[in-house]
């Protein structure tokens, strides 16, 4: 079964812009979904269709079979929504601002307090329940919204950029976290500034540019149509000029380091042997770009 | 999915929130209507005598209460609403399985109990100046109960089409404290010239406040039913007309 079923998805705003000219998209239960696409793309409005904050234009949504407009109440009980900016009263505190969520999906009172330590505690955020939520770090903000969202079990979770503006350790466990969830069964649907992030997460994955959905595959096999690897290489002795090795092209940076542009069938035991050849010994190296990055600006960029 | 639960979610909420904050919801009208009663009930009202037999005093006790509800019952839901879709938490009902009318029912029963809490404090203040035996309590009740319902309704589709701050003074200041002060609460209508008393007619106002003086005292200008029917019709308008905004989302949804 799709957790989503998006059909000729559009949206034109009161000023006349179009923001969605017809997407069609489908998640599968279970899935880790990479939704991505450049500032203005349509992302933020097709999650908004999705989470009932914003009107359709035209086309149809269903939830886990249930049709958004006919059978609204079900879809909308399937769904928890991360937002990309923080919306929750300010002036509650961490443990008001779950349980009321709770309370609004129709949890039980008795139930409702029980999910709503199981999600702080998971959250870490158990030690500040009683803190008024304003007092909180931009991190904890984030975090307490995904707790929020999680407080009703939902079956797919969408996260809106969840972790931009934290902190690199915090990312990282919040990464964690949506692993531990998606395992535990929820279908996760990501969207994220950060590629790495998607990259390392996702399984399958679409890219949204202009309103139109210009990629939508799995993750493996959109990486594999990468042909060129983009290295940096660390030297042990400074170089005056960029060695030239057949097939590669190679840029001297500064004295002690390279940019490599390598394909991928040429392989790297061709490079160092050709270094090593050189007298050029290698002492680091590391990619330059992200893979996903790369394709992703070779997607938005070649319409 | 429990309407039950997230109805009384949301009014919990309503209620936590102007509890919290009471020196800005409770504290001030006590002040405020202890000055009423001091300087017009007592000071002036001394020197005008009885109006329909009534005592100054006990004669603008009704209004004065009345016109506390009326204020903070609109206040409560206007302020409140309008907040809760400024910072964006109108999203946290927005994407729940909330209904429609269980979003409007809640922020307006917020409204009602504020409006009522801040009438019995007026009234127990009242106290202290008036001395009366209350004629008909359900009137009362029921006149209060009502006036709380349609002012929070207001409130409530005044918050909706606000774009701004400035938004939700503009009705407060230039409709419904003109209209209260105009609305019999510290004379009667049968004072003014003929003029006005027509044009006093059409002030939905005077017909709470004199219903709700009758409730306490025993003496109206206007036709108790007729108050009735007229606020029962304004109500059904109002829940009506914030049901189609909350349909189409206007002021909450793109």
């Amino acid at each position: 079964m799709n957790a989503l079923s998006i059909c000729n998805l559009r949206k034109t705003y009161s000023n006349g812009f179009e923001a969605l000219k017809g997407i069609d998209l489908q998640v599968e239960a279970g899935d880790f979904f990479a939704l991505l696409g450049p500032n203005g793309a349509g992302k933020s409005t097709a999650i908004g269709i999705i989470s009932s904050l914003v009107t359709a234009t035209s086309g149809s949504v269903s939830i886990f079979g249930h049709d958004l407009k006919t059978e609204r109440n079900l879809a909308k009980s399937c769904i928890g929504l991360v937002p990309q900016e923080i919306n929750f009263n300010q002036f509650d505190t961490v443990k008001s601002i779950v349980l009321n969520q709770a309370g609004y999906y129709g949890t039980p009172r008795k139930l409702a307090l029980q999910r709503t330590e199981h999600c702080l505690k998971q959250m870490d955020l158990w030690d500040k329940r009683d803190t008024i939520s304003r007092r909180l770090s931009g991190g904890m903000k984030r975090r307490v919204m995904i707790a929020r969202a999680m407080v009703h079990a939902p079956k797919l979770l969408i996260l809106d950029e969840p972790t931009a503006g934290v902190d690199i350790e915090i990312r990282r466990s919040m990464w964690q976290m949506m692993q531990e969830v998606n395992q535990q069964g929820t279908t996760i649907i990501l969207t994220t500034h950060y590629l790495e992030e998607a990259e390392s997460l996702c399984r399958n994955i679409a890219i949204i540019d202009g309103g139109r959905i210009v990629e939508h595959s799995d993750m493996a096999s959109l990486l594999a149509r990468l042909h060129i690897d983009h290295f940096v290489l660390d030297l042990a002795q400074p170089l005056t000029t960029a060695p030239t090795i057949d097939g590669c092209h190679i840029e001297l940076v500064s004295d002690k380091v390279l940019n490599v542009a390598i394909p991928k069938e040429i392989g790297l035991n061709y490079l160092f042997s050709q270094l090593t050849a050189q007298a050029i010994q290698v002492m680091s190296l590391k990619n330059k770009t992200n893979r996903l990055e790369q394709l992703f600006m070779d997607l938005v960029t070649s319409k | 999915m429990n309407v039950g639960i997230a109805f009384k979610t949301i009014v919990k909420k309503e209620i936590y929130r102007f509890i919290r904050i009471w020196p800005q919801t409770l504290l001030p009208p006590a002040i405020t209507t202890t000055l009423y009663f001091l300087i017009f009930g007592k000071l002036i009202g001394d020197r005008i005598g009885t109006i329909n037999g009534a005592s100054y005093m006990d004669y603008i006790v009704p209004g004065i209460i009345l016109m506390s509800v009326i204020s903070h019952s609109y206040a409560n839901v206007v302020s409140s609403f309008y907040s809760t879709k400024f910072q964006r938490n109108i999203e946290e009902l927005l994407v729940a399985p909330v209904p429609n009318w269980v979003i409007l029912s809640g922020y307006v029963s917020g409204g009602i109990i504020r409006g009522l809490l801040v009438g019995m404090v007026v009234a127990l203040i009242s106290l202290l100046f008036a001395d009366f035996a209350v004629h008909n309590i359900t009137i009362a009740l029921v006149t209060a109960v009502l006036t709380a319902t349609l002012f929070a309704l207001a409130g409530f589709i005044n918050a909706i089409l606000a774009e701004s701050f400035d938004d939700i003074s503009i009705i407060p200041n230039f409709v419904l404290t003109p209209l209260s002060y105009l609305g019999g609460v510290f004379y009667s209508v049968d004072m003014l010239p003929s003029i006005w008393q027509t044009i006093s007619m059409g002030n939905p106002i005077l017909y709470m406040v004199n219903a709700f003086r009758y409730g306490l005292i025993g003496v109206s200008d206007i036709d108790i039913q007729l108050t009735f029917i007229i606020t029962v019709g304004f109500i059904v308008t109002l829940t009506a007309f914030s049901l189609y905004l909350l349909h189409k989302g206007i002021g909450i949804k793109n």
